[in-house]
């Protein structure tokens, strides 16, 4: 308890650990601090001056003067400090007093928000920050509510190309640096700095650099104003229409913990969500970015299909699909069959993929690898996102390795009938024609058109990720949840509603109406599993597994919050 | 608290209402004989004719996107209106404007915007809401169409029913 002190805000007592911020300390406790530099994850450099807070300590006794004595409960009277100090950048200290409220205060953050607005442009009508803008949520609750600059405003470049990703408008920025700050010390990459230092204060690229950094978007979600947008969201849609569903990013092994962000059904954009065992406050812009496709629905399977006796596929309903396909299927023995699965589909799908393997007796239940690049920061080499759930859940213990058995097989006349589950073989997994071409029966589902699908005796359109509910296990062994957030096109249905509609047309039983009712069935089943209960997992889900995996950008911030440059 | 209301207290010959019917027969037929014998006209020919002059200053009609002196489409798409709207008659996709373009500076525009006025409840919210003086409530109010499709006034129909004002603040053509 020795390195705790007693530190007094808007006159209640507390305690903290030594060395805590101001700023947190008053956050702790309830007590808003507005700032605009300040950022737990980068360091501070105080330079906003928004979190100006009237600060006290006891008092220093004059020569010769009696020391305040302590009241009962060994406090001291408080002597105020006639001026504000800054809240980020310092830290408590023992029998300190802090005001967060009071006329002080309050006449300076009136005065800080007043200069800040001096050159602020009218430009909200067209600004992609408004209505998620610091500086128009601040000038509400903080600000004097008129201007008394009556001169021109200092006019700056606008509209600046400033890298593939990100445009600059230089008159909205406030000069916080939090852009600054990321660039340098968490993507190591500082190419932005500040130019022409004083009235004309501009931030400006390194000559001849780019803001080309994959990591580049993560300053247009820390900058508090519009000065730094995203050229893929800009003047798509007015943030206060879309609706954000909490979900995980499903480009690689990490998991990044992210928001999504659509309005009926269309995503617009995707940002990053704070979990501090997973990403951390950051995401790359190639995994942020790679969510086009979905709303494209040119390219989506909308509907069900089936092959006539001439070859071509016809729209079917999907309940007479399933019943084609399951017709086709009942012809062949367990031995004969093979199921492929994908290391991208649930916890949840995995178990019914299982279940259906074991009604059919299956020989092999397989799931394509992917990998890639690990990048040093948040990608993993591993590009499916639930690898260790297909480890955990199927029980294959190298995911990938019978995929040459399964066309030797195919070859050689011994598997006739193959179902593919949100892969495409032919793209993916290295499977030709000519592998293909010796099946009997090919059912595949998929959210996209795709040369698997073309040469499917049944398609069935099964939902991609942001179209499914369920759970994953990342690279380090963590559960999470991914949420639904739209529905998919046409008569897509959920991946795992495909699964136990087939194994239904197969005589197999439902029994089962909501993925939920899946994640119990999972933990009374898979021992690792084993006492956990789906909403336990909650937003930022729970360790499940033991890995030896780690993230590199995680390691280097702890070691930043270890040397005390940053909070964390 | 309750008012009570006097009754008139009526005479016996005022009891009957015969006075009161003869009278008001009086002025009815009085009409009914001046029209037809042509002295007098009561009905307007609608479409033929129309009251439109006589529209006070404050009418609300239909709501429209006007074009400045200068011929710059006022709105930016800030899609204030869409987010005010009641009956969610107004949807708006808003684009950039290319940089070769008159106005880039504006930087922004309305790549669609579409009323609906079937939907629309004409209450002027729109006109009200917007920051940027494009969008006013016009003195048309047949609004007709046979298909509910038609019955969407797009962009263009809406510059067009609009047209030209003059004397709003020009705040993006000086200053800027």
């Amino acid at each position: 308890m020795s390195d705790l002190v007693d530190v007094q805000i808007n006159g209640e007592w507390h305690q903290f650990p030594k060395g805590t911020r101001m700023i947190e300390a008053c956050r702790e406790v309830g007590a808003e601090v507005p700032h605009y530099c300040y950022h737990p994850k980068l360091t501070s450099p105080g330079n906003c001056r928004m979190c100006l807070v009237q600060m006290g300590m006891p008092p220093r006794p004059a020569p010769g003067a009696e020391p305040a004595q302590p009241d009962e409960d060994g406090h001291v009277p408080i002597s105020w400090m006639p001026r504000p100090v800054i809240a980020c950048a310092n830290t408590v200290a023992p029998n300190m007093g802090i005001r967060t409220q009071g006329e002080l205060t309050e006449n300076v953050r009136e005065g800080v928000m007043e200069l800040m607005l001096a050159n602020h442009p009218l430009d909200c009508p067209i600004c992609d920050q408004a209505g998620e803008c610091h500086l128009q949520e601040y000038s509400v609750e903080h600000g004097k509510g008129e201007g008394r600059f009556r001169e021109q405003k200092v006019k700056k470049p606008k509209n600046v190309d400033v890298g593939p990703r990100i445009r600059l408008d230089d008159e909205r920025c406030i000069m916080c640096s939090r852009c600054i700050r990321f660039m340098d010390e968490v993507a190591d990459d500082p190419v932005l700095g500040f130019t022409d230092r004083g009235s004309h204060t501009t931030l400006a690229v390194y000559p001849g650099r780019e803001l080309d950094s994959n990591y580049s978007l993560n300053t247009a979600d820390l900058c508090p104003v519009g000065a730094l947008t995203s050229n893929d969201f800009r003047f798509q849609m007015r943030v206060w229409f879309m609706k954000e569903i909490n979900t995980i990013d499903t480009n690689c092994g990490t998991g990044a913990n992210i928001t999504v962000y659509a309005r009926q059904g269309e995503i617009f954009r995707i940002k990053p969500r704070q979990n501090n065992s997973v990403n951390s406050d950051w995401m790359p812009d190639s995994h942020r970015l790679s969510f086009h496709w979905i709303n494209d629905e040119e390219t989506r399977l909308t509907s069900a299909l089936a092959k006539d006796e001439n070859g071509n596929h016809q729209v079917v309903t999907n309940e007479n699909a399933y019943a084609i396909a399951a017709a086709k299927l009942s012809k062949y023995k367990g031995h004969e069959i093979a199921i492929i699965a994908s290391a991208r589909m649930t916890n949840e799908e995995l178990f019914m993929v299982k279940r259906l393997a074991k009604h059919l007796k299956a020989k092999i239940v397989e799931t394509v690898p992917r990998t890639g690049e690990a990048d040093g920061y948040l990608i993993s080499e591993d590009r499916n996102p639930n690898t260790l759930g297909v480890k955990t859940v199927l029980g294959l213990d190298d995911p990938g390795s019978q995929l040459e058995s399964i066309k030797d097989d195919i070859k050689q006349g011994q598997i006739h009938a193959l179902i593919t589950l949100q892969e495409d073989l032919i793209t993916d997994a290295g499977f030709t024609d000519d592998d293909l071409a010796g099946l009997d029966v090919l059912i595949s589902s998929y959210p996209c058109a795709n040369p698997t699908a073309e040469r499917s005796d049944v398609v069935l359109p099964g939902g991609c990720w942001a179209e499914k509910s369920g759970t994953m296990l990342n690279i380090q062994g963590r559960l999470q949840r991914l949420n639904k957030v739209t529905d998919g096109p046409g008569t897509t249905e959920e991946p795992w509603e495909v699964i136990r509609n087939l194994q239904q047309a197969l005589g197999g039983g439902n029994g089962i109406h909501s993925h939920t009712e899946i994640f119990n069935q999972l933990a009374e089943t898979i021992p690792v599993f084993a006492g956990v209960k789906f909403q336990d997992i909650g937003d930022l889900g729970i360790p499940l597994v033991e890995t030896d995996e780690t993230l590199p950008l995680l390691e280097r911030e702890k070691e930043r919050v270890a040397q005390g440059l940053i909070v964390g | 608290m309750a008012i009570v209301v006097k009754r008139p207290k009526l005479k016996w010959w005022e009891h009957l209402y015969i006075p009161a019917i003869v009278s008001g027969m009086r002025v009815t037929l009085g009409h009914f004989f001046q029209i037809v014998s042509k002295k007098k006209k009561v009905t307007m020919q609608y479409p033929e004719e129309k009251w439109d002059a006589h529209l006070p200053e404050h009418y609300r009609g239909a709501p429209a996107l006007v074009t400045d002196e200068q011929g710059r489409e006022r709105c930016v798409a800030c899609q204030l209106c869409e987010f005010i709207c009641p009956p969610r008659a107004i949807a708006i996709r808003p684009e950039e404007i290319p940089s070769d373009d008159k106005w880039a500076k504006v930087e922004k525009r309305p790549k669609k915007f579409d009323i609906d006025m079937v939907r629309c409840i004409y209450c002027g919210m729109c006109e009200e809401v917007c920051p940027e003086q494009a969008i006013f409530l016009r003195k048309d109010y047949a609004i007709t169409g046979t298909s509910r499709e038609e019955m969407v006034h797009d962009k263009g129909r809406l510059y067009e029913i609009g047209g030209v004002r003059t004397g709003l603040v020009n705040k993006w053509n000086y200053h800027k």
